[in-house]
């Protein structure tokens, strides 16, 4: 069966930038897939090389086997963007009509409303929601089309937790639905409540394709905080399984999958630990780390 | 799968449709396109409609002609050109590009709605002149002005989207009055060519309007050269025109999808 996304060695330069650095990647039908990065890693612009929104430098990119631009291929994808905008004097109602009629078997329109949860706002011109009525807006006009593939670039940016919620769940739904979902995240609790596979890139390259159990069990899950009575040093902790370690005079922060042995070889070596805590890593913290910039 | 794409008729009615609805609402364009011309002729029109030229035609009915020509042109250079740059400065283009609807479908979308303002710009100033201006032609004679300055608007479409491509949104209303008012006033639009000062006489015959305003004024009996030299002139213009949007279009390409 032909993967609804392919991307074979894809760099992209802009100017003295190289965005993306060689990147393979196949999505098939069905998958519900979150890009996952810090900002400026490169999700953007894979996004943009699946779309054809931009050309690879090298390498190629398929969509449905077809070149992106072409338009069977356009028709079986909904897409909301992060970098675009639309007219603010048609109502909510007659843009998601106006969507509707690029594809050849599109939803009813109150339904893609209802999808996106904006049916208080069915006949509001555009040019009097909210920023995050206008995020639920393009989520509406992505999915009026009932496309087979949908890509999301930062789909609940600028929500509230409510809205949010209710585009999680849309999204879902369309998933169990068998729809092909591509969404970027900078929240790894995000992409771990949606998505069945996570991709991570960072600095245009991807550094993990696997399921979200997997990528947290790379991750430190505990913090440990406490203070010592003796000076100690980074030398205190060569060679233990400790991350993002940091000493201010007596007081002791880090990050590990393994607090026990940390805190065995920190006694063996003589080191006094006061006012001990354990607690569960902040998850976005701790997957700052697989990122971390040189 | 039933059909692998929507029909593009679909697709261009409903651009259409909702590009009208767009330029509609937004009143400086309506007004500025519809009315302004209308105030002009009352301004330099009305007060000397029943004078009557040399070739026989009143003047009123003469400037009716020459705003005919100004309304569509304006049309044109202020709806394409500031729309198509304003819709570049609001980043609509990106999500149109990753929508299916084709470029030209939503070009093409575009040239209808400009069209269709237009034509209701002319019915409204020539329906202004006959009822409050008691100016009198036959209905073949108004109808053959409204045909010619559709057909003929083609170099002002390719002036606005030239306009359009190649300023942002905030330079493009002053650059479309700083070609447009001049380039109308010297080609003899709003006030005959016989009054004005000798080197705009000697400069008119070269300017795109003065021969786009010959389509209308001929059809009166009241043109200076024949058709065929009109549409010649036109033609040249919308090359040229053509080739300044298309590079402004391609630069613009280049930086945003390439």
């Amino acid at each position: 069966m032909t993967p609804v996304v392919e991307l074979r060695g894809a760099r992209k330069r802009f100017g003295e930038v190289e965005a993306l650095k060689g990147v393979d990647l196949t999505i098939g039908s069905g998958e519900l897939v979150a890009l996952l990065g810090p900002n400026g890693a490169g999700k953007t612009t894979s996004i943009a090389l699946m779309l054809g929104l931009r050309q690879p430098t090298a390498g190629h990119a398929r969509l449905f086997g077809l070149d992106p631009n072409d338009r069977r291929a356009r028709s079986r994808c909904g897409v909301m963007l992060q970098e675009s905008g639309t007219t603010g004097v048609l109502t909510v109602t007659e843009i998601v009509n106006l969507f509707r009629a690029y594809y050849p078997s599109p939803l009813p329109t109150a339904r893609a409303i209802a999808l996106a949860g904006l049916e208080p706002k069915a006949r509001a011109r555009i040019g009097t929601l909210s920023g995050g009525e206008r995020q639920r807006l393009y989520f509406a006009l992505a999915v009026c089309g009932d496309p087979e593939a949908l890509f999301l670039d930062e789909p609940t940016v600028g929500m509230d937790v409510e809205a949010r919620r209710g585009v999680l769940a849309s999204i879902r739904a369309l998933s169990d639905a068998g729809k092909t979902i591509v969404l970027t995240t900078h929240y790894l609790e995000e992409a771990d409540q949606l998505a069945h596979r996570i991709i991570v890139v960072d600095h245009g390259v991807v550094i993990a394709d696997a399921t979200p159990r997997e990528i947290k069990a790379r991750i430190p899950s505990k913090r440990v905080n406490f203070s010592s009575e003796t000076a100690v040093g980074a030398a205190s902790f060569s060679g233990l399984p400790v991350q993002n370690l940091e000493i201010v005079d007596h007081r002791v922060r880090l990050l590990s999958n393994e607090p026990e042995a940390v805190l065995r070889g920190l006694f063996e070596r003589g080191v006094a630990v006061r006012d001990l805590e354990v607690t569960g890593a902040d998850l976005e913290e701790a997957f700052l780390i697989m990122t971390r910039r040189p | 799968m039933t059909t692998a794409a929507a029909p593009l008729l679909q697709m261009l009615l409903a651009q259409t449709r909702s590009e009208l609805l767009m330029r509609w609402r937004v009143p400086a364009f309506s007004v500025t396109n519809l009315v302004l011309p209308i105030v002009f002729f009352t301004f330099f029109g009305l007060p000397v409609a029943h004078v009557v030229r040399g070739d026989g035609v009143s003047i009123g009915a003469y400037l009716l002609a020459s705003f005919g020509a100004y309304a569509v042109g304006n049309v044109m250079v202020y709806g394409f050109g500031i729309g198509v740059a304003n819709e570049r400065g609001m980043k609509i283009d990106r999500l149109m590009r990753a929508s299916p609807l084709p470029p030209l479908v939503f070009m093409l979308a575009k040239v209808l709605t400009a069209l269709v303002f237009s034509l209701v710009a002319l019915v409204l100033l020539i329906g202004y002149g006959i009822v409050v201006g008691g100016i009198h032609q036959t209905p073949a004679v108004w109808a053959t002005i409204v045909l010619r300055l559709l057909a003929g608007s083609l170099p002002f479409i390719a002036l606005g989207f030239a306009i359009g491509y190649w300023s942002g949104p905030n330079a493009a209303p002053a650059l479309a009055n700083l070609i447009y008012l001049p380039l109308s006033f010297a080609s003899g639009l709003f006030v005959p060519l016989n009054q004005l000062p000798a080197f705009i006489q000697t400069l008119a015959p070269f300017l795109p309007s003065y021969h786009y305003a010959q389509l209308a004024w001929s059809a009166l009996g009241a043109g200076r050269e024949s058709l065929w030299a009109s549409l010649l002139w036109l033609g040249g213009y919308t090359a040229l025109f053509l080739t300044l949007a298309v590079r402004s279009y391609r630069r613009e390409e280049r930086a945003k999808f390439a």
